[in-house]
């Protein structure tokens, strides 16, 4: 066991929380839900530019070939500055289900180009009576000629509207087989939407879908380690955002005053936010050990480590952020401060990638096959 | 980053789990079942451990210890505890052991600490007053030095296993010029000296752990005050910080839900409950955040780090944990769970549920209760 971090890492982490701290802030928080897509194209080059994007990338396919956890230090560090660009949904989870195919090298332009900064792509997984389950899949693949016909829906796929490509789940036969289909592919109907803490999504319509053999890149496994990965990294920018909301807190604990003394002078909050603290630093174990066993070949320990962490952060997030509401009071309400939008981002994040109550799901059904 | 363990740790574990597996005493009205085991019971497994080198389990070998490596305790009290050993007794080996090999003389060392790893001496821990329970400073049994002798008068309550300990430690008032804190001094008390009453106290489980001992004139030799006069309060906090990993609990806790899990399993009732088994999965999901978080406590102290802000929700959580799976021990129990008697024929783990569950009540008070845990917690955190 050895639970330090190497230099490298390290010196990651470090930029990512100066750039955090520096570069962006409530104000380009604001500035960037207002931009296209939610996305501000400056602040996607600078992350490009840092190599972040490169870093789910294989070498194999001239990327950094970097680790699950590498992605989920960077995470945490956007998460802790609220940053609304599609870090997860747009760059990490399809570069991460691409790289689990079996020959990522086939698609080097496409992931150069996203590493680059220069293109956004989306997974388009979840359907209408699936809730989370990546395989619950009624979007069908049918063979054509040389080629394949998509038909289906997808719900609310997450930067589905800034994507150049969309990677698609559907039914070929008894498999289901993942697809990369161009936006812009005749039969592909997005009705898009700005969503619940940040960022955008689209409901997918995918009507006679004409795509070429090459269009099929891999199948169910991929996509369900990429979610995994993912979703290791979605609990880390979460820490972040919890650990913000607890420092906000404390510090208006130590200077907000009534009955002439501080209100952290009163036992009942102090407790609170003791609470808030041991549920981060919970949180955060999960993390690690998520983020640890995402990238290992053991299939079992990934899946009960992930859906474990997704489920305790998931439910530890929510007691963070309402307890940071509650205790900044009427202020924390609005959305003049910061503290509000947070929570948003932590509720939201309590539904993506899959509920509590999807992930608990999992782990008893690899209790029960054990 | 990595959590496995080293093959060498690997080997470790499967030479404790071997050895547990062939020693872990098979006591029909209690270890099994998870019920309070009797003095014999406990006291024979101790002397087996001493035998094998491994009552002061957490000792370095200088003081007669194994020198288990700080995984290496981890990993043998986690196969102590799935094997479903007793724990050993805490405030010889884990409490005062530290305390005399960092305060204690020579003297105090070479007598005391061979007879705590042998088990010849059983301790107990005398802490706590009918008027000092969280406010522990405030604390009045009295020492006072006559010669070469202390005069102790007063009285300590909650005092576990003293009806069957040789020596008490205690924290005794030597000034009161001072501050309280400064005041108290550190003491060991032979308990088969004159002047010494124990009287029991029965808890909600129905059983006899705790007592009352009153003090009148017991005389004590002055060569029993560890470190100086007025240290005490200093030793106590060393004491109750000393020991982070272990805290937690995690090897028992994992021990207690896994017999229940497998009680359910084979429990025609409960089986197919969709509640109890997801009520299974959310004390497993909080183990794993548990386990992990103790992990980075121990990879920390590993590398001579002192324990990092992750620990201070150990004793909380851990704690709350223990209390969790007992609730659920009770209430998948049942009507099995109601006959308030031993020697009733069931499932054990429902059977054990209701007196684990009234004791267990204990563990979040013990120790400095968890809300005086929060309360220090609160002080650095707020910085008020």
């Amino acid at each position: 066991m050895d639970l330090t971090f190497t230099s490298e890492q390290e010196i990651l982490q470090d930029s990512a929380v100066k750039f955090a701290q520096k570069g962006y802030g409530f104000e380009q928080y604001k500035k960037s839900l207002a931009a296209p897509g939610q996305s501000d194209p400056a602040i996607w080059k600078q992350i490009a530019e840092f190599g972040w994007l490169a870093l789910p990338v294989p070498e194999s396919a001239g990327g950094l070939g970097g680790s699950t956890l590498d992605v989920a230090l960077v995470a945490e560090a956007l998460g802790a500055a609220l940053v609304v660009e599609p870090f997860l949904t747009g760059a990490f989870l399809p570069a991460a289900v691409i790289a689990a195919v079996a020959d990522p090298s086939k698609h080097a332009d496409l992931l150069g180009q996203l590493a680059a900064g220069d293109v956004q792509l989306a997974v388009a997984y979840t359907e209408r009576t699936g809730r989370f389950d990546p395989a619950h899949v009624h979007t069908h693949g049918d063979r054509v000629g040389d080629g394949y016909v998509l038909n289906g829906e997808k719900l609310c796929v997450f930067n589905a509207p800034n994507a150049s490509h969309l990677i698609v789940s559907a039914h070929v036969g008894k498999s289901i087989e993942l697809f990369l289909v161009g936006r812009e592919t005749a039969g592909v109907g997005l009705n898009s939407y700005p969503v619940l803490g940040g960022g955008v999504a689209a409901d997918v319509k995918l009507h006679d879908v004409k795509l070429g053999a090459d269009a099929h890149i891999g199948d169910l496994s991929a996509l369900e380690i990429g979610l995994d990965k993912a979703t290791a990294a979605a609990c880390a920018q979460a820490l972040g955002g919890m650990k913000a909301l607890f420092e906000r807190t404390a510090a208006y604990l130590r200077t907000r005053k009534q009955f002439g003394v501080p209100i952290g002078t009163f036992q009942a909050l102090q407790h609170r936010l003791v609470d808030m603290f041991i549920e981060i630093e919970q949180s955060r174990s999960m993390v690690l050990l998520a983020a640890a066993k995402a990238d290992g070949r053991d299939a079992t320990e990934r899946r009960r480590a992930v859906s474990s962490a997704k489920a305790y952060v998931g439910k530890a997030s929510k007691m963070v952020a309402q307890q940071a509401v509650q205790l900044h009071g009427g202020i924390g309400m609005t959305e003049e401060l910061d503290v509000g939008h947070y929570f948003r981002q932590l509720t939201a994040f309590g539904t993506r990638f899959g509920d509590r109550d999807h992930h608990l799901d999992r782990v008893q059904a690899l209790s029960d096959a054990a | 980053m990595n959590f496995d363990h080293s093959p060498e740790d690997q080997a470790f574990r499967a030479e404790v789990r071997a050895w547990m597996e062939a020693n872990t005493p098979r006591d029909p009205s209690g270890i099994a079942t998870g019920m309070r085991i009797g003095k014999e019971t406990q006291f024979a497994w101790e002397k087996t451990l001493a035998k094998r080198g491994w009552l002061a389990w957490s000792w370095p070998k200088e003081f007669g210890g194994p020198g288990f490596t700080v995984t290496q305790r981890d990993i043998f009290d986690d196969e102590r505890a799935r094997a479903g050993a007793p724990s050993v007794g805490p405030f010889g080996v884990m409490m005062l052991g530290p305390v005399l090999m960092h305060f204690g003389t020579p003297e105090q060392q070479q007598y005391f600490l061979p007879r705590i790893a042998n088990g010849e001496h059983a301790w107990c821990q005398g802490y706590s007053e009918p008027g000092s329970g969280s406010d522990l400073a405030s604390l009045k049994t009295q020492a006072v030095r006559i010669g070469d002798e202390y005069v102790v008068n007063g009285q300590k309550i909650w005092t576990t296993q003293a009806h069957w300990a040789d020596w008490i430690f205690c924290l005794v008032r030597t000034s009161t010029e001072t501050s309280k804190q400064q005041g108290i001094s550190f003491l060991l008390i032979d308990m088969k000296t004159p002047g010494i009453e124990v009287r029991p106290i029965i808890t909600i489980d129905g059983h006899h752990h705790l007592n009352e001992v009153f003090f009148t004139d017991v005389k004590v030799p002055a060569k029993n005050l560890v470190g100086t006069e007025g240290q005490g309060w200093t030793i106590a906090k060393f004491l109750l910080t000393h020991e982070r990993t272990g805290i937690a609990a995690v090897g028992d806790s994992r021990r207690q839900l896994s017999w229940l899990k497998q009680t359910i399993a084979r429990d025609p009732a409960m089986k197919d409950n969709p509640h109890a088994r997801r009520r299974i999965t959310e004390l497993e999901v909080d183990l794993m955040a548990l386990e992990y978080t103790n992990l980075r406590t121990l990879d920390r102290i590993s590398r001579g780090q002192s324990p990092g802000p992750e620990s201070s929700g150990l004793k909380i959580k851990g704690t709350e944990l223990q209390q969790a799976i007992s609730e659920a021990q009770l209430e998948f129990g049942g009507l099995h769970a109601m006959p308030w008697e031993e020697d009733v024929d069931g499932e054990p783990v429902y059977r054990a549920a209701s007196t684990r569950y009234n004791f267990l009540r204990a563990c979040t008070i013990y120790g400095g209760s968890n809300e005086i845990q929060k309360n220090v917690l609160a002080k650095v955190l707020v910085g008020l």
